[in-house]
C-alpha cells in the first residue's frame, strides 16, 4: 500500500486515495473552437510511461482535495507530490 | 504411555503439563510448549504423510517454517485446518491431527503405486500427457490429478473465530529476535524509538536457544531473556512472539500475523484467533537468520532424515531425540554441535564429511570426547522404506565423483547439513536486487532499496560476535537519525566456537548402476532427475526451469530446496550460480489463514450498512430490503402471503390510481453555493441553466468528455447562489468527486463550493393523482395549487412545526411531490404521511413498483444509462444544448454517434401479452438462425405494466426508431426463453407527459 503525502493533511495511507490519471493532460477551453483531432487526443489519448508519471490523485476519505503525485510507474517511488496549482518538474 | 523419545531434563517444555492429543486416531500425549513435531517425534513416530507426486513415505525434515513435508490436517478449537504445518504448530489440550494425501491410511497409500510408476512421471508430465485431447481435461484428467494430488482438505463450516487488523505505525521494526534482531531492538529503544520487535516463534531468542555460546557471562538463552524482558519494560517498545512478518510492501509498509490464540486452550470469545498488523515502519531490521539447507544423496527423503540444525533443537528445546542411532551428515562444522549434543545424552553418534581429514576447535573438541568422524565420506543412499534402517557410506575419492570404498552403515537417523541459507524473503521483496555471495554459496541483499536494513545471518554473517556488533551498530545508528538521540552502548564479550570453513559439496555423486531418488525439492517431489530432463529440453531460464519442473514452487517456496536446484543447473550449465540468477520470493513467507486476510469484513461488517431514517418503520412494516450500494431500500411492503409480483403490481398501481410514498432519502444530494453556480451548472450540464429562477427546479443530464451520459437528476435553485442537485443513488459518489475535479483543476476561476448533503436530509416522495389533495392536508396553510406550486415548482414550509423544502419532481409519471426534511426528522414526517394519506387511500411504495412506474413511462435509469449510451440513444437529445459549451460536448459530433442506424431507445411488448421478457434478453431477427446470430439490440428494463396490464420492456436497440412496429425475438439463453416481441414507443403510458403537468 503506497504512503502518499497529501500536501494539506500529510502522509496518508493509499486506502483513502483514489487515483485520477495523467496530471499534465490539458482539458481545452470551454467556449473554445477545438479541431476533432485535438479533441481525441484530449480525451483518449493516453502515455503509459513506464517510470516518472505526473498524475493526479484525490484524496476522497480526507481532504477531499484533488492532488498532483509524482511517481515512478514500475517501483511505486513517490518523488514529490503537489497541490492542484503548483508544478511538479 | 511413556515417551521412548524424550530426555529425562533437557530442554524448555513444561513438563509440569501433559498435553493430550490424537494422531490418525491414537491418543498420544506430550508437554506445554510442544509442537506436533515434538510430541510425535517424542512417541517415535515420524511417518506422518505421503509426498505429493509419487505418495512416498515422509516424515518430518526440519524445526520450524522450513519443514517441506510434515503438512497435517488438523482439527482443534472446533474447527479443521487443512495443511497446518506440524513443527510449526504447538500442542493445545484435545488437539487432533491427522495425515493427508493418502488413502486409505500412511501406512498403506494406494497412491504410493506412482512411485512405482515414477518412470512415467517425469519433469513437466502434466504438461505433456495431459494435453490431449482437449476434451479430456476437465472431465478424466482434471478430477485425476486432483484427487492424487489432494492436499489437506478445506473446512466447508462457516468460520466461527474472530479475526483482527490492527495498524501500527514505528520508528524501527524488527523481524526476528535472534541475536542481531535482539541488539538492534535494544541499541534502537536505549535512544529512544518506537520500536516493534516481531518473532515467528512462540519463544525468543532464535540460534541463542540452541548454540553452545555465552555473552557477558551468561548463556544465549539467559541473555535472551534478560534482553527481552528489558524491551518489554521499556514504554517505547511493542515485543510480539507468535508474529511472522510474512511481507514486504511498497513505501515501508509490512505486514506481520500474529497467531494471537490458537495456542491458548480456553480463551474469551473477543480474544481474536489472529491479527494481522499493517506496520508502517521509518526503518526496517531484517534480522531473520538462515536456514540450514541439506546435501541431496539417495533416497533422501525417507523419514528420520533431518536438517542436522533441527535434531539439534528438538534436544534443545524440547528435549527430544530424532533418533538413537545417528549418521550426522555434513560439509561443514556446524553439524559437530549437533553430534556433541547427541553425545551429552549418552548417544553415539557417526560424523561423515565430505572434507577431508583436517582440524577445527569443534572438530578437536568432537574427537576428544571419542566421536567417531569418517571425513571424505558421505551418504549414498537411505535404506528404508518408511524409516531409515541403514545407510549406504561411501568414502569419496580426491575429485568427489567417485568412490574409493562403499560400505553399509545401521542408523535410525540422519542429520544432514550442507551449509546455511540466509532468509532474505523480505529483503528481495522489498525490491532489493540481491548478490550472489560466494564465499557463503548463497544470496544476500544487495543495495538497499527501500529502508531496509538485513543484520545477522540473514545478512551472511555466521559468527555471533559479528551478528550483535552489526545489530547493535545499525539498531543504533539506524534511530538516532530519527530520535536525534545516541546513546553510548558496549557491546557484550562473546564466547562462542570458531568455525572452519565449509566445503561446496551440494550433491552425493551415485555408483554406477543405481539410481535411487534424489529429491532436490521435497514437497513437490521434485528430483536431481527431473531437473535434468527440464534443461535436456532446452529450458534455460531459472523462472522457466521452476515453473517446467516446479521446484521451489510449493508452499515452503523452496526454502530448503532453491540454492541446491540452482547449483544442480549452473552445474549442468556450466554456469555460476549468479549467472543462472534466482527465482522470485513473494509473500507471504508462509501460509497464513484467509480468516486473517479478511479481518473482521465478513457478514454485517462486509462493508458499511447505510439505513434512512425510516428503516425502522419499513422493517416494521413487513418491507423487504434491496441492496443499492451500502443503502438498503425497501424493494416492497409485504402484505399476508403476497409475492414480490403481487406486492410490486399493488404499489404501482395505487400510485397511478390514489397516491403512495417512497423513501427516496438515498438519492444524492449536493449542496452548489457561490456567485458562478449557475455558470458552473451550465458547464455541467448539456442543458440551459443561465436562467432558471430561484424557486424552480429543472432536469439535468450530465456528460462524461467522452460524450456518454455520466447521471441524470434535478437540481434547484434555492436562492440567489444556491442550488440544490439531486443525483441518482449509485452515481452519488462519483458526480461529487467529478465536480470537485472540475472546479479544482480545470476552472479554479470559477468561484463555487460543493458539498455532499445526502445525510442531510430524509425525502419522501408523495406520487399520484391523489398527491395534491394528500399534500394540501400537509400544509394546510399553504397554496399548493398547480398555479402556485407549478410542475418543477419549489417551495419551502413548515411540516408540522419542523422546516422542509417541496420540491414538485416525479419520476413515477404521475402528479408528484417530494418532501424534504432534516434528518432528524424523517421519521415523524414518514408516520405523519402515513397518517395524513389513509383517508386518500396512501400506501408506501417500494423500488421494485418505483421502477414499473418509471419504466412504463419511458423514463431511463442506470440499466439505460449503462456507460454506453449518449443523450440521443436514450431519446434525451431534447436536453441537449446547441446554443452552448459543456462538458463532453466536442464527443458528441463523432462520426460513430452520428450514424443512422445507431442505437436507439424503444419499448417491447409480448406478442402473447403475457410473457414477460427477461432482462438481458438479446434481440434478434430470427431466433433459430446459425449462432453467433446477429444481436439487434438488448433488453435493459422490464416490468408488468400496470396501466396495460401486460409485460413491457425498454430496450436499447440499432436503428430502433425505425424499427416501431416489426416483429423480433428476445432471446435469453440464461433462462432459455424466447419470446416474440413487438416494438413500440418507449413511452407506453401518458406519452405528452400531461400527468405531472397536471
Ligand atoms: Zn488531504
Amino acid at each position: 500500500m503506497l504512503y502518499i503525502k497529501c500536501p494539506y493533511c500529510g502522509l496518508r495511507a493509499q486506502k483513502e486515495f483514489s487515483y485520477g490519471g495523467d496530471a499534465t493532460v490539458k482539458r481545452p477551453n470551454i467556449n473554445e473552437e477545438v479541431s476533432s483531432e485535438d479533441w481525441d487526443n484530449f480525451v483518449y489519448m493516453r502515455k503509459s510511461p513506464r517510470g516518472k508519471h505526473i498524475e493526479l490523485w484525490q484524496h476522497i476519505a480526507g481532504c477531499r482535495q484533488w492532488i498532483k503525485v509524482q511517481r515512478d510507474t514500475a517501483t511505486h517511488e513517490i518523488f514529490q507530490t503537489a497541490k492542484v496549482t503548483e508544478e511538479i518538474r | 504411555m511413556s515417551q521412548p523419545f524424550r530426555l529425562n531434563k533437557e530442554g524448555l517444555i513444561n513438563r509440569n503439563k501433559k498435553i493430550s492429543f490424537t494422531f490418525n486416531g491414537k491418543k498420544l500425549f506430550g508437554y506445554e510448549g510442544d509442537t506436533i513435531a515434538s510430541a510425535l517425534i517424542a512417541n517415535g513416530i515420524h511417518l506422518v504423510g505421503r509426498s505429493f507426486k509419487y505418495h512416498r513415505p515422509r516424515g518430518f525434515f526440519g524445526a520450524g517454517v522450513e519443514e517441506p513435508n510434515a503438512k497435517l490436517q488438523v482439527e482443534f478449537n472446533g474447527h479443521s485446518e487443512p495443511n497446518v504445518n506440524a513443527t510449526e504448530m504447538e500442542l493445545v489440550e484435545g488437539l487432533s491431527a491427522t495425515s493427508q494425501n493418502c488413502w486409505p491410511s500412511v501406512n498403506f497409500d494406494v497412491g504410493a503405486i506412482n512411485n512405482f510408476l515414477k518412470m512415467f512421471f517425469p519433469a513437466g508430465f502434466y504438461y505433456k500427457t495431459f494435453m490431449w485431447p482437449k476434451s479430456f481435461w476437465y472431465k478424466i484428467y482434471e478430477p485425476f490429478i486432483r484427487k492424487a494430488a489432494g492436499l489437506g482438505v478445506a473446512s466447508i463450516e462457516k468460520d466461527k473465530e474472530r479475526y483482527e487488523h490492527k495498524f501500527e505505525y514505528c520508528d524501527l521494526l524488527v523481524t526476528g529476535s535472534g541475536p542481531s534482531g535482539l541488539a538492534s531492538a535494544y541499541a534502537a529503544a536505549k535512544n529512544g524509538a518506537k520500536v516493534i520487535l516481531a518473532e515467528d516463534k512462540p519463544r525468543f531468542g532464535g540460534t541463542l536457544l540452541t548454540d553452545d555460546v555465552s555473552i557477558d557471562n551468561l548463556s544465549g538463552k539467559d541473555w535472551a531473556e534478560k534482553i527481552i524482558s528489558e524491551l518489554k519494560s521499556m514504554p517505547n517498545v511493542t515485543v510480539k512472539n507468535r508474529s511472522q512478518v510474512f511481507g514486504y510492501y511498497d513505501h515501508n509498509m509490512l505486514v506481520m500475523f500474529e497467531r494471537v490464540s490458537d495456542h491458548l486452550e480456553k480463551k474469551s470469545k473477543f480474544t481474536p484467533r489472529q491479527r494481522l498488523w499493517y506496520i508502517r515502519a521509518k526503518e526496517t531490521i531484517l534480522s531473520t537468520g538462515s536456514i540450514e539447507r541439506p546435501i541431496v544423496f539417495g533416497n533422501n527423503d525417507t523419514p528420520g532424515i533431518f536438517l542436522s540444525a533441527a535434531a539439534k533443537e528438538y534436544m534443545k528445546v524440547y528435549g527430544v531425540l530424532v533418533g538413537k542411532k545417528p549418521l550426522i551428515f555434513t560439509n561443514n562444522d556446524s553439524a559437530y554441535e549437533t553430534a556433541l549434543e547427541f553425545k551429552k545424552n549418552n548417544v553415539e553418534p557417526i560424523i561423515l564429511d565430505t572434507r577431508e581429514e583436517h582440524s577445527s576447535e569443534l572438530i578437536d573438541e568432537a574427537k576428544s570426547k571419542g566421536i567417531d568422524i569418517r571425513f571424505s565420506h558421505g551418504v549414498i543412499v537411505a535404506n528404508g522404506y518408511k524409516k531409515v534402517k541403514s545407510a549406504k557410506i561411501g568414502k569419496l575419492n580426491k575429485d568427489k565423483n567417485s568412490f574409493e570404498k562403499i560400505e553399509t552403515v545401521d542408523c535410525d537417523c540422519i542429520c544432514v547439513s550442507g551449509f546455511w541459507t540466509p532468509s532474505v524473503h523480505l529483503a528481495s521483496q522489498s525490491g532489493n536486487k540481491l548478490k550472489y555471495e560466494e564465499k557463503i554459496d548463497a544470496f544476500i541483499p544487495d543495495k538497499k532499496k527501500q529502508h531496509e536494513t538485513s543484520v545477522g545471518a540473514a545478512n551472511g554473517s555466521f559468527t555471533l560476535e559479528e551478528s550483535l556488533k552489526h545489530g547493535f551498530e545499525n539498531g543504533s545508528n539506524l534511530s538516532a537519525k530519527i530520535t536525534e538521540t545516541k546513546k553510548e552502548i558496549s557491546i557484550p564479550n562473546v564466547n562462542e566456537k570458531k568455525y572452519g570453513a565449509h566445503d561446496k559439496f551440494w550433491c552425493m555423486p551415485l555408483p554406477k548402476n543405481e539410481n535411487p531418488k534424489r529429491f532436490v525439492d521435497f514437497q513437490n517431489d521434485v528430483s536431481v532427475s527431473d531437473i535434468e530432463i527440464a534443461l535436456r529440453e532446452g529450458y534455460r531460464s531459472i523462472e522457466h526451469v521452476k515453473r517446467y519442473t516446479t521446484l521451489g514452487m510449493a508452499t515452503d517456496q523452496g526454502r530448503t530446496s532453491n540454492l541446491n536446484g540452482l547449483q544442480l543447473v549452473s552445474n549442468i550449465e556450466n554456469k555460476i550460480v549468479p549467472e543462472v540468477g534466482h527465482t522470485t520470493f513473494r509473500p507471504p513467507f508462509t501460509p497464513i489463514t484467509i480468516g486473517t486476510i479478511v479481518g473482521r469484513e465478513v457478514g454485517m461488517e462486509y462493508m458499511p450498512t447505510r439505513k434512512t431514517p425510516m428503516h425502522e418503520w419499513h422493517e416494521k412494516n413487513n418491507a423487504v430490503f434491496v441492496d443499492a450500494g451500502a443503502w438498503k431500500r425497501p424493494r416492497y411492503y409485504k402484505q399476508g402471503s403476497e409475492t414480490l409480483f403481487e406486492a410490486s403490481k399493488r404499489e404501482a398501481k395505487n400510485v397511478r390510481e390514489n397516491v403512495g410514498i417512497c423513501d427516496v432519502t438515498t438519492l444524492g444530494k449536493i449542496d452548489i453555493k457561490g456567485p458562478d453556480a449557475a455558470e458552473f451548472l451550465n458547464r455541467v450540464y448539456t442543458n440551459a441553466w443561465m436562467k432558471l429562477p430561484v424557486g424552480k427546479a429543472r432536469y439535468g443530464l450530465m456528460l462524461r468528455e467522452d460524450g456518454i451520459v455520466m447521471d441524470d437528476g434535478t437540481t434547484t435553485r434555492i436562492s440567489e447562489n444556491h442550488y440544490h442537485m439531486t443525483t441518482t443513488t449509485a452515481q452519488a459518489a462519483n458526480v461529487l468527486s467529478h465536480l470537485e475535479y472540475y472546479l479544482q483543476i480545470v476552472w479554479p476561476e470559477l468561484n463555487v463550493n460543493v458539498v455532499s448533503t445526502t445525510e442531510q436530509w430524509a425525502g419522501a416522495a408523495i406520487a399520484g393523482p391523489k398527491s395534491r389533495e394528500m399534500l394540501s392536508k400537509l400544509y394546510p396553510d399553504l397554496d399548493v395549487s398547480n398555479e402556485a406550486l407549478p410542475f418543477m415548482g419549489y417551495k419551502e414550509s413548515e411540516f408540522f412545526g419542523v422546516p422542509s423544502r417541496i420540491f414538485r419532481i416525479s419520476f413515477s409519471g404521475e402528479l408528484a411531490y417530494e418532501i424534504n426534511v432534516k434528518s432528524d426528522h424523517g421519521m415523524f414526517m414518514w408516520e405523519k404521511m402515513m397518517e395524513v394519506g389513509k383517508e386518500f387511500g396512501n400506501q408506501p411504495y417500494g423500488t421494485e413498483a418505483l421502477s414499473t412506474l418509471r419504466i412504463e413511462m419511458g423514463h431511463v435509469a442506470g440499466p439505460e444509462l449503462d456507460g454506453r449510451t449518449i443523450p440521443s440513444d436514450v431519446s434525451l437529445n431534447g436536453l441537449v444544448s446547441k446554443k452552448k459549451d459543456f462538458i463532453g460536448k466536442n464527443s458528441l459530433g463523432r462520426e460513430a454517434f452520428n450514424v443512422e442506424s445507431r442505437q436507439k431507445i424503444v419499448g417491447l411488448i409480448p406478442i402473447d401479452r403475457k410473457s414477460s421478457i427477461p432482462e438481458g434478453s438479446h434481440i434478434v431477427q430470427d431466433q433459430n438462425a446459425k449462432l453467433p446470430n446477429p444481436k439487434l439490440g438488448h433488453v435493459s428494463s422490464s416490468c408488468w405494466s400496470v396501466e396495460n396490464n401486460n409485460p413491457f420492456s425498454l430496450a436499447i436497440m440499432k436503428d430502433g426508431k425505425n424499427m416501431i412496429g416489426k416483429k423480433f425475438f428476445a432471446v435469453s439463453p440464461l433462462k432459455n426463453k424466447s419470446i416474440e416481441v413487438e416494438v413500440i414507443s418507449s413511452h407506453y403510458v401518458d406519452p405528452e407527459g400531461k400527468r405531472v403537468r397536471s
